[in-house]
């Protein structure tokens, strides 16, 4: 007999392991870059090495004359890309890559040398010289605010009273600061591309939406959509980078192009900080005020992000203290700074996971300021309804998950007075930090053969770069159908199968798993106008396709964006709690445990959610304590672009980490009662880990990451 | 990476022909040099592997405890007359790299790994220790890894290993092979400062060859401790480390041994601070004392600044744990 799972609390053993679990433990899940295609050569890029200027001489001739070496792409002899707008500005401006001598950043792609083995590559694109005619760069971010400019409109919100918090009794003002993080995740970013014909091409590209991939290749080559084959069958991780095209991709159908012969192009660990996006650098600055029983009165939270020259990169840093608590005077201001690095993009958590810290640290340091436990002063200020927009929320339970964490995690242990705990030479500390994040659903079509062997197949052309996806999807189809999970199959990452979303801002599950559902009900329609009995739920399928000797039936159903969103505000909303312990001689800072609770509705697979909660707890520790991508501003390069010097947390630096589900559906977002669970995962972490860093030494760190030297600092 | 021939000789003879010519790199487990040729930070035209030398021993011998420069990180680490003898040295490999890494790096490779700064892995980047004379990017640069002591205005890089940390503060010493034959140098004059010459990190000359180490024994063993303070708990640089050993009766320190990591060009031993130490009591308040005096001649570069105020707190709890204070 199975034993009952616990869904608020599931152990790493409870529930089903992933799909293709076994693949990716053995070697046989193959990724973009291990597809053995045909005539396969080898490309490596060049990177400029200066960050703002022209090219004004490019010596190639001893990367040509190298052994091996089939051709060196270059903005001088690459094939035009018809679909390059010569004016865009804006959001989506990509960068034209090889198409003029203009230097944006630093390691800026400047050739592709392309050779028969990937030695040979690289040592060819060693051999390229590059002179340049260098321009005043700039890269710092807090040397530029007086740049700063609103992406849309002029970049202001505001509810009630402007700057009201100046005018509490109890308030506070302080800044906070964000730096680059990147994604890097394990897989390289990597793309085979093959032109099968003039007009026809397949590539086998890492990418959290083939779909989107598809799209943006055929936009840019004028190709037919159904000539552009996107195939991306495991991804492993992205946190956001793969989430849109970027100009390695284009570099490498380029390439493949001029040396027409397929090419494979694996960006090196060093192109993974400059090509394929990160969080950006922000500063923010929150200020917050309260009566004198907790009240929040106004907030204030304004920021500046980083962005590229060509593009305007903007994410919702400050829009979680529009909805976050009650209170009625909120205003903010969002403003870019263009500066000489590439094009940021969505990181987990994307905008949130930034202004979570800000929000989250402040209202930490207010409730100090009260002397109020901070759980009480999240409770005093709960929102019921959304104060931005008045809308009830479809579901919210996070008075429940604050019980639920402070229980696990020993809450009644904390003193309110802070480094009041000393053991052993250790600081003892408690911290918490709140998290939220959009509940989104958009299309997605799902095609479902059922077999007579009892079997099903599920299609969708959704990426699945490491939640569960296709276990999520398997799982709804077994409880809808009533088929054991290890007779459904999943089958998914290809553009020729039917349309999903990008996989990003957690809303898959919402997506696709509705389109599974529907699929479910439709198969189950088939079924009873083959019986013609609509009583029996959950039939013999393969029994009553035999009796009327069909070898399968198959359906192919479309799930739209759901409806309510015009009635509701529909969010997923997280609490983590922290204990850390710091040294008190050398500011060291260990996590000692984690309790991290979602109310994301209806768990459907206890297994990769809980690795879903702990991964993000995970990446938040990250960006808490390690997580810094430094440029010189001098040379606006990188000087820590690898994974020796560019830290994400070890299995060292990984305590207990309790993954805890409020479990209750949501009513209105999908049929599952699910919500995401992604991003909120790790939204509000960093702050848990800053607050419970100030508990145990009343030492404040406001700029990430909280390294030893800060906190002795 | 450019094309390179690669020999692997049988005999040590062999070995010490092969590597008597420009140009020629030895490679043992090669977790440092391989990363460093595909960076292009070095090229050589000719990689001598050395893996089949019976330089692998560890052994005790009449003055103490002999390792062979082949003896593997991991090996040594977990070698019993190691943890009896040097549990400082076994703590000291332990909190290096990775259990990856360890199991391919060697005792005499460690000893001549470069140096992590990150101006001189970017070949895009100024360094006088990678291109002599092209300026040091660390100087004015982000130097929060940087040098604190013994530094030049030509490098302030560090030397990034733990094991040779412990070595220096153990008065080990150096085996060195050449044409004339075997010669031994005291662990501490191995590496070198920067000065104008900062493409040289250590004193072994062209040709030469690092057969081994010896350890003489010591009665250090019972009060010894490797703190490595670093940005996270494993695979992670020091920003300071520190190899402490105390021999202490009745709460009174007889002899001590103390040497920092992540602060200079070369492992760096403070024989002051040690002399300070012999005939106080074990208590924090003297090793705090004893911290500052170690700190004479510090200087810091700007990110680094911080390093002035962990360094004494890290000898400080260093101390406090080889003496079972905590």
């Amino acid at each position: 007999m199975e034993k009952a799972i616990n869904m608020n609390r599931p152990s790493s053993s409870d529930g089903m392991s992933r799909i293709d679990g076994r693949l990716k433990v053995t070697g046989a899940a193959k990724y973009s870059a291990e597809y053995a295609v045909e005539g396969l050569t080898y490309g490596v890029l060049a990177g400029s090495t200066i960050a703002k200027g022209t090219i004004t001489a490019l010596d190639t001739k001893a990367a040509e004359r190298a052994p091996g070496v089939l051709a060196v792409v270059t903005y001088l002899n690459a094939p035009k890309v018809p679909g390059f707008q010569p004016d865009q500005k804006g959001i989506r401006a990509q960068l034209k890559v090889f198409n003029d001598n203009k230097i944006f950043y630093n390691g800026q792609p400047i050739a592709l040398v392309i050779a028969d083995t990937y030695e040979r590559a690289l040592y060819g694109a060693s051999l390229v010289k590059a002179t340049y005619n260098k321009e005043e760069h700039q890269t710092s971010l807090t040397d530029n605010f007086g740049k700063g400019f609103p992406p849309r409109g002029d970049g202001l919100y505001k509810r009630g009273t402007e700057d009201a918090w100046k005018s509490a009794p109890i308030k506070l003002e302080q800044e906070y600061i964000v730096p680059t993080n990147t994604h890097n995740p394990m897989e390289l970013h990597a793309i085979i591309a093959r032109w099968d014909a003039d007009d026809k091409i397949t590539v086998w590209d890492k990418t959290q939406g083939v779909k989107a991939t598809q799209h943006d290749i055929s936009q840019l080559f004028k190709l037919p959509l159904e000539n552009v084959q996107v195939n991306s069958r495991f991804v492993g991780g992205a946190f956001g980078s793969a989430l849109r095209t970027w100009p390695h991709e284009i570099v490498a159908i380029l390439g493949a192009k001029a040396v027409k012969k397929p090419v494979k192009l694996v960006l090196s660990r060093a192109d993974m900080f400059t090509s394929v996006g990160y969080r950006p650098h922000t500063w923010q600055k929150v200020g917050i005020g309260a009566t004198a029983d907790g009240k929040l009165t106004g907030i204030t939270h304004q920021a500046y992000g980083q962005t590229s020259p060509y593009e305007n990169f903007t994410e919702g840093a400050v829009n979680v203290s529009q909805s976050m608590y009650a209170c009625p005077n909120v205003n903010t201001k969002y403003n870019l700074v263009a500066l000489n690095v590439g094009t940021p993009t969505w990181m987990r958590g994307p905008g949130e996971a930034t202004g979570s810290f800000a929000l989250e640290s402040a209202l930490d340091e207010l409730s100090y300021a009260l002397n109020i436990d901070p759980i009480e002063i999240r409770i005093r200020n709960y929102a019921e309804t959304d104060p931005e927009n008045g809308k009830p929320f479809s579901s919210k339970h996070l008075k429940e998950a604050y019980q639920l964490g402070a229980d696990s995690i020993g809450w009644s242990n904390r003193k309110q007075q802070p480094a009041s705990v000393k053991k052993d030479g250790w600081f003892v500390g408690y911290g918490i930090g709140c998290g939220m994040f959009g509940a989104y659903r958009s299309g997605a079509v799902i095609k479902a053969t059922l077999k007579a062997d009892g079997t099903l197949h599920l299609q969708s052309a959704v990426s699945d770069i490491g939640p569960g996806t296709g276990t999520a999807m398997v799982l709804i189809a077994a409880e809808q159908l009533g088929i054991p999970a290890d007779k459904i199959s999943f089958e998914n990452g290809a553009s020729d199968l039917p349309q999903a979303p990008t996989q990003g801002g957690s809303a898959t599950t919402a997506s696709v798993g509705s389109a599974v559902y529907k699929a479910c009900a439709d198969l189950k329609t088939e079924f009873q106008k083959l019986t013609g009995n609509n009583t029996n739920d959950k039939p013999d399928y393969a029994q009553i396709l035999k009796q009327h000797n069909l070898p399968s039936v198959e359906v192919t159903s479309k799930s739209d964006g759901g409806e309510g969103r015009d009635k509701y505000s529909m969010n997923s909303w997280s609490v983590h709690f922290v204990k850390v312990l710091v040294n008190a001689l050398t500011g060291v800072v260990k996590i000692d445990k984690v309790t991290s609770v979602a109310d994301c509705g209806t768990i459907i697979s206890p297994k990769t959610a809980r690795s879903q909660i702990v991964g993000g707890a995970i990446g938040g520790i990250g960006m808490a304590l390690m997580e810094e991508a430094i440029i010189d501003h001098r040379y606006g390069r990188y000087i820590n672009n690898n994974y020796a010097d560019y830290h994400v947390p070890v299995n060292a630096d990984i305590p207990q980490i309790d993954a805890l589900f409020v479990n209750k559906p949501d009513p209105i977002l999908n049929p599952m009662g699910s919500k995401g669970m992604a991003e909120i995962a790790l939204v509000g972490m960093a702050a848990a880990v800053a607050n419970a860093v100030y508990n145990a030494t009343g030492k404040r760190v406001r700029e990430l990451p909280i390294t030893p030297d800060k906190v002795i600092g | 990476m450019k094309q390179f021939q690669y020999v692997q000789p049988a005999t040590r003879q062999a070995v010490l022909e092969a590597i008597n010519k420009p140009g020629t790199k030895i490679i043992a487990g090669g977790t440092n040099l391989v990363d460093l040729m595909k960076r292009g930070v070095t090229a050589p035209d000719k990689l001598v592997d050395i893996n089949h030398l019976p330089l692998k021993n560890i052994t005790v011998t009449p003055l103490g405890l002999y390792i062979g420069a082949l003896a593997l990180n991991s090996v040594v680490s977990e070698n019993k007359q190691v943890i009896e003898k040097q549990p400082l040295l076994a703590m000291a490999l332990k909190s290096g790299a990775s259990p990856q890494l360890r199991n391919m790096a060697t005792v005499g490779g460690n000893m001549m790994q470069r140096t992590r700064c990150g101006y001189f892995y970017d070949t895009a980047m100024p360094c006088n220790k990678r291109v002599p004379g092209s300026g040091c990017g660390a100087y004015e640069g982000v130097n929060r890894m940087h040098a604190i002591f013994g530094a030049s205005s030509q490098c302030i890089a560090v030397h990034p290993s733990d094991m040779c940390v412990a070595l220096a503060a153990l008065d080990a010493v150096v085996i060195i092979a050449g044409k004339k034959g075997e010669h031994r140098v005291p662990f501490t004059e191995f590496h070198r400062l920067p000065g104008d010459h900062p493409e040289a990190d250590n004193n072994l000359a062209p040709g030469e060859l690092i057969t081994g180490v010896e350890i003489p024994d010591n009665n250090l063993a019972k009060n010894s401790y490797y703190l490595k303070v670093r940005d996270r708990q494993s695979y992670a640089f020091a920003l300071i480390s520190v190899a402490a050993a105390l021999d202490i009766k009745n709460g009174i320190i007889q002899n001590a041994r103390l040497a920092m990591g992540g602060v200079a060009h070369k492992p760096w031993r403070l024989f002051d601070a040690e002399k300070a130490l012999v005939g106080k009591k074990a208590s924090e308040e003297n090793f705090q004392q004893i911290a500052q005096l170690a700190m004479q001649g510090a200087k810091a570069y700007g990110y680094n600044s911080f390093k002035l105020k962990l360094a004494p707190a890290s000898i400080t709890e260093a101390l406090k744990h080889a003496a079972g204070l905590v």
